[in-house]
């Protein structure tokens, strides 16, 4: 799998690459600045990159910039976005062309490199991954709507679990559970959400995460994907 | 019909209603400069008398200045009202100088705005006097209008009325309808610039010196500077405590359980990697604390994003829904932006602890110089600055940027913030996140 790092420190840089590269992944670039993310995208088409938010010269979002105006340039280019801090306002503008293969991390979860290994490649597969921490703040700012407060504490873990982007399988282990289990707590989600139910599990998070933006407006319904411009960053095209 | 009534509307609308507010602005000040400022000239020129006499004086005095500064309050309410505002110039009272003290005596014959009120008693009571005219003349007028000199005229057979004293036949005692009318539209054009005169002459008086108003200001710089001072230092020593107990001493333990784990990794293999699983973990915690630290110090996305980007991440992060409207051309320099942005934070805190409101708004904007923050809710109202809340602490904060908080929040809400901040914008945004909503 051919994989574009953006890390301006080169530590950091080289930490990534080389547990890339110890688990098969082929680093065709890796840049250390804003301008050259963009060009290093759109000439290499990678399987998947892995973005710093925070890069020079001005140090402020470039790396995010990057991301996004690179999925309007190769729709659905799969991301995974580093940060030293995670922001609701920023992964919403990343889920918001709701394309998938989106993946938005605290630079922590590296040290655990087999999950973080894990999440590139879901990544890549055209999976959703978010933060726990990205997930909680959702979780908090919405703990206010009524269908939120009708779930047991059990099916808001799912829902959280589910909003990290995890597959039935993951969340069955994390819980202790019976896929099956989970399937059920899911479903019963899903009703009490008032949402489609979908089999597939990429729309299935997007779905959740969509919600728990704020959006219900707007769900994907099964088999189409819906574009967003109204609250999104003003995407061209 | 609208064609007709417009002009007269217009008229209406300039000349008469003002003219009308200042026939009864003129009275107000006439009746307080005639009825206050002699009294208290003459009772002013007694105490000082009789401070060699019988040293009487050292008492009454400082009591007669505080009945002089009653009146010169109401002028200056008065003043504002007539959109003339004349700002206050009195030094603050020192502590323990109750009436009859020395350091009481000592604060009012020290300041000169005393004797600049001393002086204005004498020339405000003529000046003040004259504004009786705006409100006498238009009232002539009306008599004249209203027809009443003719009534008189036919009922009594002796009155006098304008040009006519007495009048002495029908046409004379007609001519007073004329007369009225043009006193009465003269009167209520001339009211407006009489009072203004006056209050300008007040202000020669009243309005603090230059010199006054640069101690005023030196007096406030000086208490600002000292909280912001205090503030900062209070600050640090949170941030070496966090520090100290925090991150630091997760490296300590990291460093230490990396070493143990270095000499165990030939004899047990098993406890070094147990080892090391916990160095992961408590680097994990020591970056948490560290992220926090660095959020409350200098947010990232502020950073990052500027005023907009980061007041829309607080408004997001809230479990209401909040409507941020942001109006701003430029971004404000940095010390500012932090400011503000810890207010509007604060502000939402209160509003999610203590409002119970469903619905929430932030507008930011900036005019005249001044960066202006709203921040309100459609709660329970009833937030009281002085209460200890988060809000006072704004306050202190943006005093330092002689920025200023009102709290409006009546029982029953809605509870408004508004802060203003003086301050500069830098040239047109070029954050490429100018077009994110």
């Amino acid at each position: 799998m051919r994989v574009v790092i953006a890390e301006d420190l080169a530590l950091l840089r080289d930490g990534l690459t080389r547990i890339l590269e110890a688990f098969g992944f082929e680093v065709v670039a890796a840049v250390d600045n804003g301008p050259s993310v963009l060009s290093a995208l759109v000439t290499h088409r990678p399987d998947v990159a892995v973005l710093d938010v925070r890069l020079p010269p001005t140090f402020t979002d470039e790396g995010l910039q990057a991301a996004i105006q690179a999925r309007t340039e190769i729709p659905g280019l799969p991301i995974l976005v580093l940060s030293q801090h995670v922001e609701q306002l920023y992964a919403r503008e990343l889920l918001s062309d709701r394309a998938g293969g989106v993946g938005y991390l605290l630079k922590d979860r590296v040290s655990n490199v087999a999950q973080f290994v894990d999440a590139v490649r879901r990544v890549a597969g055209g999976g959703t991954v978010m933060d726990p921490e990205v997930v909680s703040q959702l979780l908090a700012s919405r703990s206010g709507a009524e269908p939120l407060q009708e779930l047991t504490a059990r099916e808001r873990e799912v829902l959280g679990l589910m909003a990290e982007g995890r597959s039935n399988a993951a969340i069955a282990a994390r819980l202790f559970v019976t896929e099956k289990a989970v399937s059920k707590h899911i479903n019963n989600i899903f009703s009490k959400l008032r949402m489609p139910p979908s089999d597939d599990d990429n729309r299935r998070v997007l779905a959740v995460l969509t919600y728990l933006n704020g959006d219900d407006s707007q769900l994907p319904v099964p088999g189409r994907v819906p574009r967003r411009t109204a609250a999104g960053p003003a995407l061209p095209g | 019909m609208e064609l007709v009534d417009s002009p007269v509307r217009e008229f209406a609308r300039q000349t008469l209603r003002p003219g009308a507010t200042a026939a009864l602005q003129g009275l107000a000040v006439a009746v307080l400069s005639l009825t206050t400022n002699l009294a208290l000239f003459a009772l002013s020129l007694v105490s000082l008398l009789l401070i060699p006499a019988f040293g009487i004086g050292f008492a009454l005095f400082p009591m007669t200045t505080a009945l002089v500064r009653l009146s010169t309050g109401l002028q200056r309410r008065l003043a504002r009202w007539a959109g003339v505002p004349i700002a206050t110039p009195y030094r603050p009272l020192p502590p323990g100088a109750q009436f009859g003290t020395w350091r009481r005596f000592r604060w009012v014959v020290g300041d000169p705005a005393t004797w600049r009120d001393f002086a204005w008693l004498v020339p405000g009571a003529v000046t003040g006097g004259a504004c009786l005219l705006a409100f006498a003349l238009p009232l002539y007028g009306l008599e004249g209008s209203l027809g009443v000199p003719l009534l008189l005229y036919l009922i009594a057979d002796s009155y006098g009325y304008g040009l006519f004293w007495p009048m002495t036949n029908l046409a004379e005692a007609l001519a007073a309808l004329p007369q009225g009318w043009l006193l009465l539209l003269g009167g209520l054009a001339v009211a407006p610039w009489l009072v203004w005169l006056h209050l300008q002459f007040a202000r020669l008086f009243l309005a603090p010196t230059r010199a006054a108003e640069l101690a005023l200001r030196v007096r406030q710089l000086t208490v600002t500077r000292a909280d912001t001072v205090d503030a900062q230092a209070a600050e640090l020593r949170r941030i070496e405590r966090d520090l100290h107990d925090g991150a630091q001493a997760r490296l300590v333990a990291l460093s230490m359980s990396i070493g143990l784990a270095e000499q165990l990794l030939a004899q047990d293999p098993a406890a070094a990697g147990k080892l090391l699983a916990e160095a992961r973990e408590t680097s994990g915690q020591a970056l948490v604390e560290l992220r926090d630290l660095v959020r409350g110090i200098h947010p990232p996305v502020l950073a990052e994003r500027g005023l907009d980007g980061a007041v829309r991440a607080l408004a997001l992060a809230v479990p209401l829904p909040v409507e941020v409207e942001v109006d701003l051309p430029g971004r404000p320099e940095a010390p500012v932006e932090s400011a503000a942005y810890f207010a509007v934070a604060e502000g939402l805190a209160n509003i999610t602890k203590h409002s119970g409101a469903a619905h929430a708004w932030i507008h930011l904007g900036h005019d005249d110089g001044r960066l202006t923050i709203e921040v309100g809710d459609d709660g329970r109202g009833g937030a009281d600055p002085a209460g200890g809340s988060g809000l006072a602490g704004i306050g202190r904060r943006l005093a330092a940027f002689d920025g200023t908080m009102v709290v409006t929040s009546p029982p029953g809400g809605p509870t408004v913030v508004t802060m203003e901040l003086p301050c500069e914008l830098s040239s047109p945004k070029t954050s490429p996140s100018s077009g994110t909503g």
